[in-house]
């Protein structure tokens, strides 16, 4: 068990994930990007306007919820919503857009470059180049901005250039490999706004850094309200940035149970799932070691899951580290179980949920029946569901036709 | 044979004052029963070296020309042990020396040890992994080390001094380098900055150094090899057999002193 947990190494590595998995071209950059980092989480200057940031601009702290409704509903567990969703943008997202908007300025380059699944991060990443007064182009699938076409107009309504991705399977790991491709070419004057704990060394910790305020506040907060740590800790997991920031203040905790929640797509043996850990292996893309689904002969495999921001087809490399230090377990959910949960908890407590979060709930309204009554849980509300509103309508209407 | 045969081209190419002529080529492009015609092909018009490409679901460091040689391929089903079994088959006919050209998944699953034999058995001389940089390097050499295959480093215009030294310390076959700052494919042309960085490996290094990325005439080729050892010219040689303009393939080779042609 971990004592005191100190990841990534010098070598960029959580345990054998992870590491530098680049072409020679993006090495000096990299570099370069370890350095100013190291130097801004050394300055209390881009602390103070972090800070500043997250309260003034994205409305931090935001509440630890306490369910009440859906709890006695459930009838177990005592549930506990960290509210993300009430973020400025609507998701954790923007967390992670500020730290790296900041650092770009920091780094005195004036363009950024993001890619992006559902569209939160896009978003996320167009607001702060708006804020920041940064060019901004974020790559997304073809499959993705179909379906989050509001998301498209919304991000160049704020001033994006959004670069559309025919390529591979048109989903978010195409979007990852244009955005390298576009960033080799362009590192001089631009930085990569990687939206999750993935690729090469540093991004997997500065992103896993920016977003453990979540933790942060969400530890404070449940102490105050209840004088306890939490029993089970609960996110949902596409490349992972909001689970790890939801896990990261607990893992010393040993007693804090940490469980990440994937999508299961059509149910967990078929073969539509965005499940890395529980049907990937160990391999190696998007410049780290980490699990992914893959085929017999390595190639990775297309993904499917009613949610955009899960359909991805690896993990960030800590969470393989913490589920092969068995630190953490890793769960999964359905699109229907989503679905349903989707709608359970907007009737019981007015709250929307992204189809992302409702991965989670889904996991948590299963376990929490069976719970004590004394049990507590505390689960990210990752994201809120304006965005899946039209979605969850084809899809319910298109359920009652069958 | 192996990484030997590779010294051996050099050597040989040396003594008459010639630069090597690199050609890549996507296995499986086409159709995996291409693979022995198109090798044919390239050694016939004078290529002193053949990479052979191995597809991959995300080639993050590839241009579109090849992205899309890749997908075909893969829409062909073709993997890396049937491009190594069908190596093996044809070994003895292939006249120059060849390396493999791979993302490193497709190896890593493979099996390090178990790949390194196959590839043994197959003739394969060395191999490039471009998203295996020098720190992540050491675990696949240990296994090829021991079967004698080059691993083929890659250096940049972006290389520093520092950096530099350690890619050339040890470094075998050749040295890859890297003559634009982005992915495979076509440029406009090459500034002195790119010759100035190509000398200043070429200072350095104590294996040959072979330019690569963007080069798509024999005037391009001619120019950049006045630098260095040789050149790598990949995109336009995919396009040509994907357009089965293969007898245009001979006029981007520069001529040379001593015509070796087989």
């Amino acid at each position: 068990m971990i004592e005191t947990y100190k990841y990534p190494g010098t070598d960029g590595k959580f345990g054998e994930f992870g590491g530098t998995y680049v072409a020679e071209s993006l090495i000096a950059t990299l570099e370069e990007l370890k350095e100013a980092y190291k130097n801004a989480q050394e300055d209390p200057e881009f602390k103070r306007e972090f800070d500043y940031l997250m309260k003034e601009y994205v409305g931090r702290e935001n509440p630890l919820y306490y369910a009440e409704r859906l709890t006695e509903k459930l009838g177990g567990a005592k549930i506990y919503l960290k509210r993300e969703d009430l973020n400025h943008t609507g998701a954790h997202k923007i967390n992670n857009a500020i730290g790296q908007g900041l650092l770009t300025k920091y780094m005195g380059k004036t363009k950024v470059i993001a890619e992006t699944g559902a569209g939160q991060h896009g978003v996320a990443t167009a607001t702060i180049a708006a804020l920041l007064g940064l060019e901004c182009k974020v790559f997304m699938g073809a499959k993705d901005a179909a379906r989050q076409e509001l998301n498209v107009f919304r991000m160049e309504l704020l001033g994006a250039e959004v670069i559309t991705v025919d390529q591979g399977t048109a989903t978010l790991k195409d979007a990852v490999n244009e955005a390298m491709r576009y960033w080799v070419q362009h590192m001089e004057d631009t930085h990569y706004v990687i939206g999750s704990v993935l690729g090469p060394h540093p991004f997997p910790q500065i992103v896993r850094d920016f977003q453990s305020i979540i933790s942060k506040e969400a530890k404070a907060q449940i102490l105050d309200k209840e004088g306890r740590l939490p029993d089970k800790v609960v996110a949902c997991i596409g490349g992972g940035s909001n689970a790890m920031g939801m896990f990261y203040n607990f893992i010393e905790d040993k007693d804090v149970e940490l469980i990440g929640v994937e999508a299961a797509g059509n149910g967990i043996d078929s073969d539509k799932v965005a499940a890395a850990i529980n049907r990937g292996s160990v391999g190696i893309a998007h410049g780290a070691k980490m699990h992914m689904l893959q085929d017999d002969n390595g190639q990775l495999q297309g993904t499917h899951s009613i949610s955009a921001g899960l359909d991805y087809p690896g993990i960030g490399p800590e969470h393989s580290f913490l589920f092969d230090t068995k630190r953490a377990s890793y769960e999964y959910a359905s699109d229907k179980e989503a679905l349903k949960a989707f709608q359970e908890l907007s009737r019981t407590e007015g709250i929307i949920p992204a189809l992302e979060s409702s991965h989670a709930l889904a996991y948590v309204m299963k376990i929490a029946p069976e719970l004590p009554e004394d049990e507590i849980i505390v689960v990210s509300l990752s994201g809120r569901g304006d965005k899946d509103v039209e979605m969850v309508k084809a899809e319910l209407e298109a359920g009652k036709n069958d | 044979m192996t990484k030997k045969r590779i010294e051996e081209m050099f050597a040989k190419l040396k003594e008459t004052d010639d630069k090597a002529f690199i050609a890549y080529i996507m296995a499986g492009d086409g159709g995996l029963d291409t693979l022995p015609y198109k090798i044919k092909t390239l050694v016939d018009a004078g290529v002193d070296l053949i990479e052979i490409g191995i597809p991959f679901s995300d080639p993050a460091a590839d241009g579109p020309v090849i992205q899309k040689a890749g997908i075909r391929a893969l829409e062909e089903n073709v993997s890396l042990r049937q491009i190594l079994k069908k190596l093996r088959e044809i070994k003895d006919d292939i006249k120059v020396p060849y390396v493999l050209m791979t993302y490193y998944n497709p190896v890593f699953h493979y099996g390090l040890r178990e790949f390194t034999k196959d590839a043994e058995a197959s003739g394969v001389s060395g191999v490039i992994v471009p998203d295996v940089p020098l720190e992540e390097e050491p675990e696949l050499k240990n296994e090829l080390d021991a079967a004698d295959i080059a691993i083929i480093r890659l250096a940049t215009l972006t290389t520093s001094d520092e950096r530099l030294e350690h890619i050339l310390d040890k470094a075998e076959g050749f040295i890859y380098a890297v003559t634009v700052n982005g992915v495979t494919g076509k440029r406009a042309g090459y500034s002195g900055e790119v010759f100035d960085n190509l000398k200043r490996i070429k200072s350095k290094s104590g294996v040959p150094v072979c330019a690569g990325f963007g080069i798509t005439s024999a005037e391009a080729a001619k120019a950049l090899g006045e630098h260095c050892d040789g050149v790598i010219v990949g995109s336009e040689i995919v396009e040509m057999f994907h357009r089965c303009e293969e007898e245009k393939i001979k006029n981007l080779i520069p001529k040379k002193h001593a015509s070796h042609a087989k």
